[in-house]
């Protein structure tokens, strides 16, 4: 106790201040940075799950760089950012830009917006996976066959398996979108329409020149937000394919769902390990260059 | 009879041996046993451990149960960290990783003699020996049969199930039905690479087309021959040719059978379960069809009991005691009536009682010409087959090109799994 009273009151005050902040500090350390550490050691040996650790240098690397099928996932994942972050960043603009002049029923259509983003991911992708089936139990193929025309396969086709199954995933993210977009155009101050308003400017203006320039940072958000879910998208596709986890021949198979079959199908924990630490450079430089990019001029 | 007498002496034997071992407090011992979550095996099992308990009064069997997703993970997890059963269910397909690992034991050779077991159970339960020595035992045992719909066969006019695969083909046509642009809205037979066809496929197909679908204990890759070619040939023909199935329809094949939308389905007798309580379903079962050249072929997979590393002692007498019974006739035939699954014992599964049985006599017939897999690893061998017949489907690719590229990854597989 003497120790403490010999203090000054400055430094009492920083050691509450490190007691208080040691609470979060422990808590990351523990549950994130000591698995996070683990993993990347994990990723230069061989482990089943059941036996020893044994070290494998770069044999899971080098694997993993020559494996075809990691390339075509590689090249998936990314086809989930760069098709799905910019069509769902257009869309959430959109609707946000519209609901936000609505002044009927404004609440009700906001909360039908959102609705989807609080949707169970599964249901919502089983739901789907039946509408995209052939006749005579796909909600969308019956359509077309109705109306006399030709099937379309969905699902079970190299080419438009990808799209089908980011549909939902974009329209289940909207809500969450729509709504931060609301909130930063709400954050404008009415004075520089005002402004606009006195000199004449025309719509268009004052959304280039206005609107959006000071969305800047709400755009930022949601579209690193928006690129880390696209990255790590999991659950659409792997409830969409079940049977055939990121088929058909891998064409819809992204990065964490490699990792999960690795992991948990083929209890191979080494090699998804390194699958885990490129994913999370890739998180981590597309994070950075986003940021860089938005950020600056 | 003296079998039972056996069973009793050599119970007595072991138990007086762990009596003196534990001598001076002559305790009460209790052993933990694990498996994954299915009601009704847990209810079986519920009824094996009460009878077993009540024959050892000084034993107590704890059961715990985990959801089947999570099981692999959580008895890898626990074994090794000394926290998890002393008796463990197993997938037969686990046994080298968990032997390996030295996570299993192997069953003591007085208690369960190789000889006998090679005598008396399905000879697919052969796969559970290594250097003579058991490892591990099933209880139940389950194969493939083909399932068909009464209603759908009698609109057709068609008086019994197919014998063979070229009857079989001919009842699926008459099944199979076209809406006016074509689409298939009733199949034949149902199909799927995903569900049970990549077992139909690799053990039966093949071999009825005259090949070995592998050589050297399933470490050696041989569809990849003529055999095989012409198994792939008529497996693809089914839709390509005669148009009787389509492997995408109404999601999965179980899925178009429950609903009265397919006219034969091939399963596994796990599936006896979901059938049975399906309203508006009328359904039969029949063995597999016959080769071209009257070959039958079936195949097995089951899930196997051990023994683990953690059983010392007291706790592995008990242990052996517990295997002994659940691996008994008794058991067997609770087993059978409780979950629907076979008995692993030839003298139990070919009583007429149960080989003649109009739902499980098909399946256990099956047994005595199943043939089991031993997979490096399951789901990913399994993905190998799927593709093979995605690339002829989607891309193109000509069967026998596809067939030796599947050939050839599924070599990689195994030779990188067995260290090659």
């Amino acid at each position: 106790m003497s120790f403490y009273r010999a203090l000054s009151i400055r430094q009492k005050r920083t050691l509450w201040a490190w007691g208080f902040l040691a609470v979060p500090i422990i808590f990351y350390v523990v549950i994130r940075f000591y698995p996070t550490g683990n993993a990347m050691v994990l990723s230069f040996q061989s482990w089943n799950l059941l036996g020893d650790r044994e070290w494998a240098g770069l044999a899971n690397y080098r694997v993993l760089f020559s494996d075809p099928v990691f390339w075509q996932v590689f090249w998936n994942t990314f086809k989930y950012l760069l098709i799905g972050t910019p069509i769902s960043l257009v869309i959430s603009f959109f609707i946000a830009y519209h609901l936000d002049k609505v002044r009927f029923a404004h609440g009700f259509l906001r909360a039908l917006y959102f609705l989807p983003f609080m949707t169970s991911a599964v249901a919502m992708a089983w739901v789907w996976r039946w509408f995209y089936q052939g006749v005579p139990i796909g909600l969308f193929n019956n359509m077309l066959a109705s109306v006399g025309i030709g099937q379309v396969e969905f699902l079970n086709s190299t080419t438009n398996a990808l799209p089908s199954i980011l549909a939902p995933a974009v329209w289940a993210g909207l809500g969450f979108q729509v709504i931060i977009f609301m909130a930063g155009l709400r954050a404008i101050p009415r004075s520089y329409y005002e402004a606009a308003e006195i000199d004449g400017v025309s719509k268009w203006t004052v959304l280039w020149e206005i609107t959006i320039p000071l969305l800047r940072p709400t755009i930022v958000f949601i579209v690193v937000f928006s690129s880390i879910g696209f990255l790590r998208i999991f659950d659409h596709v792997f409830n969409m394919t079940t049977n055939n986890p990121g088929g058909p021949l891998n064409s819809t198979k992204p990065l964490v769902l490699m990792i999960y079959e690795t992991a948990f199908r083929s209890f191979d924990m080494g090699y998804a390990a390194a699958q885990t630490v490129v994913l999370f450079l890739i998180l981590l430089v597309v994070s950075l260059i986003q940021l860089r990019i938005l950020r600056d001029s | 009879m003296i079998r039972n007498l056996r069973h009793a002496a050599l119970g007595a034997t072991l138990s007086t041996a762990a009596m003196i071992a534990a001598a001076p407090a002559q305790a009460q011992v209790t052993i933990e046993y694990w498996q994954y979550f299915f009601e009704a095996r847990v209810t079986a099992m519920e009824q094996l451990i009460e009878n077993f308990e009540a024959a050892n009064p000084d034993i107590t069997v704890n059961m715990t149960t985990f959801p089947y997703a999570d099981y692999r993970t959580r008895t890898a997890v626990a074994i090794p960290a000394g926290e998890g059963p002393d008796v463990v269910q197993l997938f037969y397909g686990w046994l080298n990783d968990y032997i390996e690992a030295e996570l299993i034991q192997p069953l003591p050779v007085e208690a369960f003699p190789p000889d006998e077991i090679n005598a008396e159970f399905f000879p697919m339960v052969q796969a559970m020996e290594r250097d003579g020595q058991y490892y591990a035992l099933p209880t139940a045992v389950r194969s493939l049969a083909l399932f068909y719909n009464n209603r759908l066969f009698e609109a057709a006019d068609i008086d019994g199930p197919p014998e063979t695969l070229d009857e079989m083909v001919e009842i699926a046509a008459a099944l199979t039905e076209r809406d006016g642009a074509g689409n298939i809205t009733q199949v034949g037979l149902t199909s799927g690479m995903t569900a049970q066809d990549h077992h139909w496929w690799r053990e039966v197909l093949v071999r009825q087309f005259g090949g070995e679908p592998y050589t050297d204990g399933y470490r050696n890759v041989a569809y990849d021959s003529e055999a095989g070619l012409a198994a792939l040939n008529f497996y693809h023909g089914l839709s390509a040719e005669h148009g009787v199935t389509d492997a995408g329809f109404m999601d999965e094949p179980q899925a178009a059978f429950r609903a009265g939308r397919a006219g034969m389905h091939i399963d596994g007798s796990f599936r006896i379960g979901a059938l049975e309580g399906t309203r508006g379903l009328d359904w039969g079962v029949t063995e597999l069809p016959a080769g071209p050249d009257g070959t039958r072929s079936n195949y097995s997979s089951y899930w196997v009991n051990a023994i683990t590393s953690r059983a010392e002692g007291e706790e592995y007498d008990a242990a052996v005691l517990f295997m002994d019974y659940i691996t008994s006739p008794e058991a067997m035939q609770i087993w059978l009536d409780t979950v629907g699954e076979l008995p692993a014992r030839e003298s139990v599964g070919m009583i007429d009682e149960n080989a003649e049985h109009p739902v499980y006599g098909p399946f256990i017939r099956g047994l005595e010409y199943a043939n089991t897999t031993i997979f490096a690893d399951e789901s990913a061998q399994r993905q190998i087959l799927v593709e093979m017949l995605e690339r002829i489907n989607l891309q193109g690719q000509d069967p026998a090109e596809s067939l030796a590229q599947a050939a050839a990854a599924e070599q990689d597989l195994l030779d990188a799994y067995y260290g090659e």
